[in-house]
């Protein structure tokens, strides 16, 4: 259940890691770690999908004894017979809640409770009410929403009864394709593609002509190369009706980005030792939080209170 | 289920300004679209679009040409602004736009629900390339044709036609963006507006042209460099997702994204049409009066061409690309992707 406490939840694994990888880390989050709802399936790419397959069982069985809430994401993006028809397969699976990130999933989410992924456009509130009389009641907003947008979908959301997620770490996905990047990198296409993108368990990093680190490529997503980090922001977020906090998975730190969100949820420490800890474990890789204040996306803004938009 | 497939073809044209709009008309355009002059359009430049005094005028303009005419309202208004986008929809309907199209869930459902007779087509942005997405729209907000995305192939093109109940268009003619329409925040990333928000792809405020040591014209957008050229070369707009970047495991930059090419597909006319294509888009409400006058009777020579047996030729809109090479883009195979 969502409480007016907080929740933090694992989004789905963006990247394509080996099924023994993902196994091993959601063990682990089961074991370990203090978030409450746990994203599983396969989000980016359909061909990666069958390799998990095998390790559902033991997964969702050990995250739900160790009392986190399961969900299944679904593709983000649907074309072929074979797309369509795992999404369907998914969406009338009656054992675990579903997150739809296209709209074909919606289609089939119609009328029972389902929830709304942060790649679906949900930005503004009549679309919000559209959703929740269509059976959603949870909605992950968009990653490119403003302050001040976020602060009346939360208004909005509380009279619909439905609960808002938002995500505050990890690489953000800032746009879909239907060709793969990864693979065109390697002169190949998506049919033939060799699963390159196992190379990049966090994305492979674009640089342009000068030497800037700009972007992540993702198979056919593109990514920030930043780390979106708003884990400062949890308390006013929470002021304004957002009740749970995603965190995006990557292959390093993610239980260590886990605990500080924790401890900001709890008080314990502030957003800047948050933003000290984060930046710390991230390098020379920079945070970011333009979206949130209205600023170009890349951007990192020391927090301020004032409205921007 | 289906509208029949055997009628004509529409050809639907762009128009920035009601000049662009009587040339097109003027020209064979069928179908013309185009937007109010704010942010609930997704080509919200300074110097395009229309008032509504313009817009009236130019309905009556099409409407005794016997031309229709769309208006784009097909950006996603952010919580707090659905006002802006309400009464554009209401405007277009009180000034007689032959049909909007919408993206936006909200705005879809205004539609429908404050003007029940109003016409509604999904427009690209909209991001609704499968059977399911499609259904959706057209159950849900009664939408009567869809904008497909410049993904699929004709032979998938052909399948859906089969199993939706709706008109579907096609992009044929223009610029070629590489990302799912509507589902792209890159912009906002590098500069802080958002196309789906503020209906803006690589604000012309935040590019600039900058000469490095080697003489080379470097673009850039904000700070971020997309691409570099030789005096010799033509240099391209810098628009992300036809830039030059580096990655790791390659020796030379190199168009991570896609060449800076643009969509032609003159040679596959034929067989769109076969597939049941109901309309084809033209792409470039930014366009010059010249470009839309030569490419819109362009292709209406072809496909009346094709209608009537005949085949295309289109040479001369080879010049209108602007340099750029051509593609057939996702159209073609699957091997583009």
């Amino acid at each position: 259940m969502d409480t007016a406490q907080g929740n933090l939840t694992l989004g789905p694994i963006l990247f394509h890691w080996s099924a023994e990888t993902k196994r091993d880390f959601y063990l682990k989050i089961a074991d370990e770690s203090p978030i409450n709802t746990v994203y599983l399936g396969e989000v980016v790419c359909s061909k990666r999908s069958p390799f998990m397959m095998p390790y559902y069982a033991e997964v969702t069985d050990r995250l739900t004894r160790a009392g986190k809430k399961v969900v299944f994401s679904s593709l983000a993006e649907i074309m072929t017979p074979r797309e369509r028809k795992m999404t369907e397969a998914l969406c009338h699976d009656e054992k675990y809640e579903v997150e739809a990130n296209d709209t074909s999933a919606i289609y089939h989410l119609r009328k029972k409770p389902h929830r709304i992924g942060q790649y679906c456009n949900v930005y503004n509130e009549e679309t919000l009410r559209y959703l929740a009389l269509n059976g959603a009641h949870h909605v992950v907003l968009p990653a490119e929403l403003p302050r001040n947008t976020i602060y009346i979908m939360g208004k909005a959301a509380k009279t619909l009864d439905v609960s808002l997620e938002v995500q505050v770490s990890g690489r953000v996905g800032l746009a879909l394709s239907a060709r793969c990047y990864h693979a065109r990198s390697y002169g190949r296409v998506k049919d033939n593609c060799q699963y390159v993108c196992e190379h990049d368990p966090d994305g492979m990093p674009l640089k342009t002509l000068t030497d800037q680190s700009f972007l992540c490529i993702n198979g056919i997503q593109t990514m920030s190369y930043g780390y979106l980090n708003l884990l400062p922001q949890i308390p006013e977020l929470m002021e304004m009706g957002i009740t749970n906090f995603r965190i995006s998975p990557h292959s390093l730190h993610t239980d260590t980005i886990i605990e500080t969100a924790h401890s900001i949820l709890h008080g314990r420490i502030t957003g800047e030792q948050a933003t000290l800890i984060i930046q710390s474990l991230l390098g020379d890789v920079p945070c970011f939080n333009g979206f949130y204040s209205h600023a170009a996306g890349y951007e990192w803004r020391n927090h301020t209170h004032a409205l921007s938009r | 289920m289906n509208i029949n497939t055997q009628h004509k073809p529409e050809l639907v044209c762009p128009a920035g300004t009601p000049a662009s709009l009587r040339t097109a008309v003027d020209s064979g355009a069928d179908t013309v679209y185009c937007g109010f002059q704010n942010a609930t359009n997704a080509r919200n430049f300074p110097g395009l679009n229309f008032t509504p005094a313009e817009l009236e005028e130019s309905i009556a303009y099409a409407h005794a040409h016997k031309a229709q005419v769309l208006v784009a309202l097909n950006t996603f208004p952010p919580a707090g602004q659905f006002p802006l986008w309400a009464n554009a929809v209401d405007l277009a309907y009180n000034l007689g736009a032959d049909a909007i199209i919408v993206a936006d869930i909200g705005v879809a459902l205004y539609a429908k629900n404050k003007h029940s007779d109003l016409r509604l087509h999904l427009s690209v942005q909209a991001g609704a390339p499968s059977i399911e997405a499609i259904k959706f729209y057209c159950e849900e907000f009664d939408v009567k044709r869809v904008v497909l995305p410049r993904i699929l192939t004709i032979t998938e093109i052909k399948s859906l036609k089969q199993e939706i109940p709706c008109e579907i268009e096609c992009f044929i003619f223009g610029n070629h963006g590489l990302m799912a329409e509507g589902r792209c925040s890159l912009t906002n990333y590098a500069t802080g507006l958002s196309t789906n928000m503020d209906g803006i792809c690589s604000p012309a405020n935040f590019v600039s042209y900058q000469v490095d040591a080697n003489r080379n014209l470097r673009t850039e957008l904000n700070r971020f460099t997309i691409d570099s050229f030789s005096c010799s070369q033509n240099p391209g707009y810098p628009t992300i997702c036809k830039g030059r970047y580096t990655v790791a495991h390659r020796d030379d930059p190199y168009y991570a994204f896609e060449e800076p090419l643009s969509l032609n597909l003159a040679s596959l006319l034929p067989e769109l049409i076969a597939a049941g294509v109901d309309a084809f888009k033209i792409e470039g409400r930014q366009r010059s009066k010249a470009y839309i006058q030569s490419v819109v009777s362009s292709w209406r020579k072809a496909i009346d061409s094709v209608l009537e047996g005949g085949s295309v030729n289109m040479d001369h809109l080879l010049s209108l690309t602007e340099g750029h090479k051509q593609t057939l883009g996702a159209y073609e195979t699957k091997r583009w992707r």
